[in-house]
């Protein structure tokens, strides 16, 4: 058993929803109790779809326990494709159904409806949701895909995997097709957003694939690449490198020069990280947990495009644990793999970073302890469906990155300024930055105290925690962090005046 | 406010006989199960826990049910069940034990733990009862342990408040003292409201349930008597019934009206004379039809459909038709406890049609069909009939607003109102 307070993924079968919701043309039935019928509101209010999303929940009772929940299955099936008519049907169980062992794939097989019934196996107690969504997608591509074409302009890909309740998929694919129209490449089909039954077999028509979210449409890519012979490209155009490498991938795949769409108006991202104001952001100690896609592009454009240090990097995405801890490798850290938000927060704690970029969930931790925080990855929250365009891929995508990152730190001359008349009443420490609400400050010492780190903890002196105290607010938490590194580095027991400025010395390079 | 002046005249004498047409349906329900309730009940009782024993389906359904996420720090946790726990390597309870003190020793602050049971804690048959009375030997006298269910197999939606409610009532302390007990959640504006009304008709003795903290455990026995708040605690009623203690029967105070009526059948059961109830709840009765004024126009007339969810709908339905002047093309409710809600069905107008259960797709169709002006649901199915251009009202916010009473009974006209009076601003 997992003590859980909050959740990074829901259960593999929301992510079968996420599919069937983005697609057109196909239900899924599902044998679940009354209560699992709560998604559809992820998807209705969250998203703020206009319609139901196209699932049938046979919603057994425990008086139907005795009886037989096979049969309220069938009639759910029948049912469902006589009032809808999908062009394809998916079946499964979500947690409770699959105890019961009902066997939805012999029982809709029964049935013989004149469609193609796909059962989905997606084990509840193992699995999460973005493995649901990742084989939901690859059994629909398997059974639909139609024969490798005999023709294929050279020209011309599929995008794999946006999907329903995807951290901001609408707007990447507008960007992505945006970047393809500039590079003359046709899209032959988008999928599952916005894709048919019907649209997943003519797959096989274009020369290569595009993996937009490798969470959801690697496999599906790997086993086109193996019975299709389509190569597939899985750069994430996120940030103005990604963004880059993506585009010069693609031109290769499709033997066309990129230097035009490259000496192009591009993104703002790189002079507003030249421009002076930007000065301030330099080396600032940011944390970043996601998912695995979202997580190791932000941690790449937040050292290389923006200039932070990047202090943590994790995900929940244990699927793609070697990914991201090759990108901690770089970034001379070693990753975190977690789903248990309780790890997390004690990994934040100890880094003391300046920002963070994480989830919803990092966003209450970064609130508890008084750091500011932007969000980059789902779970999803109605928040992360604004309004207006706000992609992460593409050029544009950087720009919102800029944006997303910098926006909740101070803005450098403010910090200036604070630095300059730190002794002013309204500027003195005892208070928060105002666009924090301006509340008073929690010492830093209470954060520290938290028994978080397995090594042994550092003693200050008294004249030590005073002289500490005199270091502006803003960076005390940084001058805390590495004297007690230096100090455990060097084994000392206690921290003196001399410990401070001699920590000082060493990390100012 | 004659229709009630007259009947309060009359010894709130109220025809006992249903004149509504109650279909069944059964089929597709939309409907959350009873874990939803962990979400107001965790707000109620300020020093307890909830720790639902399940999937992460629940894990995941509480998180979006809470909706917003606002708790940093909430005080309900899912232990979450694994293959290893259904394969049998570990063993449920171990796990149970330990991922419990792992919890405690976070949080000194909790006095009470709720094991919250779930659909796959129920299929594979885990005693939940048993894990509680070995915890709470464990941890007594710190923290008390206590179990419920709140599975959707067995529960929807606010009968996992009832479930709740029915788990505190062997806990609750022994007196032969004449008492009253309110039961059901109220929020803690409108129980101190209530309080001061019941002193000043001169019933002694009121209590809660549940408290506000673990510690008030309200004294019940042969003498006591419960009067319902909320119309879904059918099995807390038998609880407390198993206890000695009597039900005063009465209609749901919700809207001016329900709230005399409620109020003067306990002052009765009190043996407190009429013209006192009359004059006690002058002043409330009074701010209420003023607050109520303001809306009776936009609801006048109005065709209101009721989506079956939370079951508060026959007494919304009744406060709707009788003080609102709205008309009701159906009431659905998942479950209709004839008992509890016979003085609310009897105030509705004939004929009206009350379905119990659901069979969605259905309902959809006939809600289509009939184009009501308003129709109350649940989250999952509001915005896809706003985007059909039908007017919603969607019910959970029922169980988070305090709308009984009379001083709030302009708030509750004011939830029905609100969809209306924004999409006129939105068309003006």
């Amino acid at each position: 058993m997992q003590l859980t307070l909050w959740t990074y993924e829901g259960p593999p079968h929301i992510g079968a929803m996420r599919v069937a919701t983005a697609m057109r043309g196909l239900h899924y039935v599902l044998h679940a109790p009354q209560g699992d019928t709560y998604a559809d509101l992820l998807f209705t209010m969250i998203e703020r779809h206009g319609a139901r999303p196209p699932v049938t929940y046979t919603t057994f009772q425990a008086r139907d326990l005795g009886a037989d929940t096979a049969e309220i299955f069938k009639q759910a099936v029948a049912a469902a494709y006589e009032r809808f008519r999908p062009q394809a049907m998916i079946v499964g169980a979500s947690c409770t159904a699959e105890l019961l062992q009902d066997d939805p794939a012999g029982l809709s097989r029964a049935l013989g409806l004149p469609i193609p019934v796909i059962p989905l196996e997606l084990p509840a107690y193992q699995k999460k949701e973005n493995w649901g969504a990742s084989e939901t997608f690859y059994r629909l591509v398997r059974m639909l895909a139609g024969p490798p074409a005999e023709t294929r302009p050279k020209a011309s890909c599929n995008i794999l995997g946006p999907t329903s309740l995807g951290f901001r998929h609408r707007d990447d694919l507008r960007e992505v097709r945006g970047l393809l129209g500039e590079l003359g490449i046709a899209v032959n089909v988008v999928a599952p957003l916005g894709a048919t039954p019907a649209d997943l077999g003519r797959l096989s028509e274009a020369a290569f694939n595009l993996v937009l979210y490798p969470e959801v449409a690697r496999s599906a890519a790997q086993w086109l690449e193996r019975t299709h012979g389509q190569p597939f490209v899985e750069t994430a155009p996120i940030g103005v490198k990604g963004t880059t490498a993506f585009i010069e991938a693609v031109a290769t795949l499709a033997g066309i020069d990129p230097s035009p769409v490259l000496s192009g108006e591009g993104s703002r991202l790189p002079w507003y990280s030249r421009s002076v104001d930007s000065t301030y952001l330099t080396g600032k100690r940011v944390f970043v947990f996601g998912d695995a896609t979202h997580a190791v592009a932000a941690a790449r454009v937040a050292a290389r495009e923006i200039g932070f240090s990047v202090v943590g990097l994790g995900t929940y995405s244990r699927e793609f644990a070697r990914e991201v801890r090759a990108e901690a490798a770089h970034h001379g850290i070693e990753a975190l793999v977690t789903d248990d938000y309780l790890a997390v927060e004690a990994a934040i704690t100890a880094a003391q970073p300046e920002l963070v970029l994480g989830t919803q969930m990092e966003r209450h931790i970064a609130k508890r302890l008084g750091i500011p925080c932007a969000v980059i990855s789902a779970p999803m929250h109605v928040q992360d469906v604004p309004a207006r365009h706000a992609p992460q891929m593409g050029f544009e995508g950087a720009n919102v990155l800029f944006d997303t990152f910098v926006h909740p730190l101070m803005m450098g001359l403010e910090e200036h300024l604070l630095a300059m008349f730190r002794d002013d009443p309204e500027f003195h420490d005892g208070v928060a930055p105002s666009h924090l609400g301006g509340r008073p400050r929690e010492e830093a010492g209470t954060v520290v105290a938290a028994p978080v780190t397995a090594t042994a903890p550092v003693v200050w002196s008294i004249e030590a925690e005073r002289e500490l105290k005199k270091v502006p607010f803003f960076v005390r938490g940084k001058a805390r962090h590495n004297t007690e590194r230096f100090a455990r580095e060097r084994a000392l027991p206690l921290i003196t005046v001399e410990t401070l400025y001699d920590a000082k010395a060493h990390f100012s390079r | 406010m004659t229709a009630h002046a007259t009947s309060l005249a009359c010894g709130q004498k109220i025809s006992q006989e249903t004149r509504q047409e109650i279909r069944h349906e059964r089929g597709q329900r939309a409907v959350f199960c009873g874990l939803t309730g962990i979400v107001w009940l965790h707000r109620k009782i300020q020093d307890a826990f909830f720790l639902v024993v399940g999937s992460r389906t629940c894990a995941h359904l509480i998180q979006s049910a809470a909706g917003v996420m606002i708790f940093a720090e909430p005080r309900f946790a899912t232990a979450i069940i694994e293959e290893r726990d259904l394969a049998g390597l570990a063993d449920a309870h171990e796990e149970l034990d330990r991922v419990v003190r792992r919890l405690l020793e976070r949080r000194p602050d909790i006095k009470l733990l709720f094991l919250v049971g779930s659909c796959p804690s129920e299929v594979i048959k885990l005693d939940l009862g048993r894990a509680a009375a070995r915890l709470s030997g464990d941890f007594a006298p710190d923290v008390r342990v206590l179990s419920y269910s709140g599975s959707g197999i067995e529960t929807t939606f606010t009968q996992g408040e009832d479930a709740c409610l029915a788990a505190l009532v062997p806990d609750l302390t022994r007196s032969t003292d004449e008492s009253l007990l309110v039961v059901g959640a109220l929020a803690d504006v409108v129980e101190d409201q209530f309080s001061r009304l019941f002193a000043d008709l001169g019933i002694a003795n009121v209590r809660f349930l549940p408290g506000r903290r673990a510690a008030d455990r309200a004294p019940i026995g042969p003498n006591a008597r419960y009067l319902l708040a909320q119309p879904f605690l059918a099995d807390t009623a038998r609880a407390l019934e198993d206890r000695g203690v009597t039900r005063i029967p009465a209609p749901f105070p919700l809207g001016a009206e329900g709230t005399t009526l409620w109020l003067a059948a306990a002052a009765s059961a009190f043996g407190i004379p009429p013209a006192r109830v009359v004059a006690v709840t002058e002043a409330g009765r009074a701010r209420a039809a003023r607050a109520l004024q303001a809306h009776r126009a936009a609801l006048s007339g109005r065709r209101v459909f009721f989506f079956p969810d939370s079951q508060l709908e026959v007494p919304l339905a009744r406060f709707l038709s009788r003080e609102m002047g709205a008309e009701l093309i159906e009431v659905g409710t998942p479950y209709l406890h004839r008992a509890h809600l016979a003085e609310d069905l009897a105030l509705l107008p004939d004929g009206t049609a009350v379905t119990e259960g659901q069979s969605l797709d259905d309902q959809l169709d006939r809600c289509r069909a009939a184009r009501p002006d308003l129709t109350v649901c649940g989250l999952g199915l509001a915005n896809p009939l706003e985007a059909e251009d039908l007017p919603t009202k969607w019910s959970i916010e029922l169980l988070f607003t305090p709308i009984q009473g009379y001083e709030q009974a302009g708030d509750l006209a004011g939830l029905f109102t609100r969809p209306l009076a924004r999409r006129a601003r939105l068309e003006a």
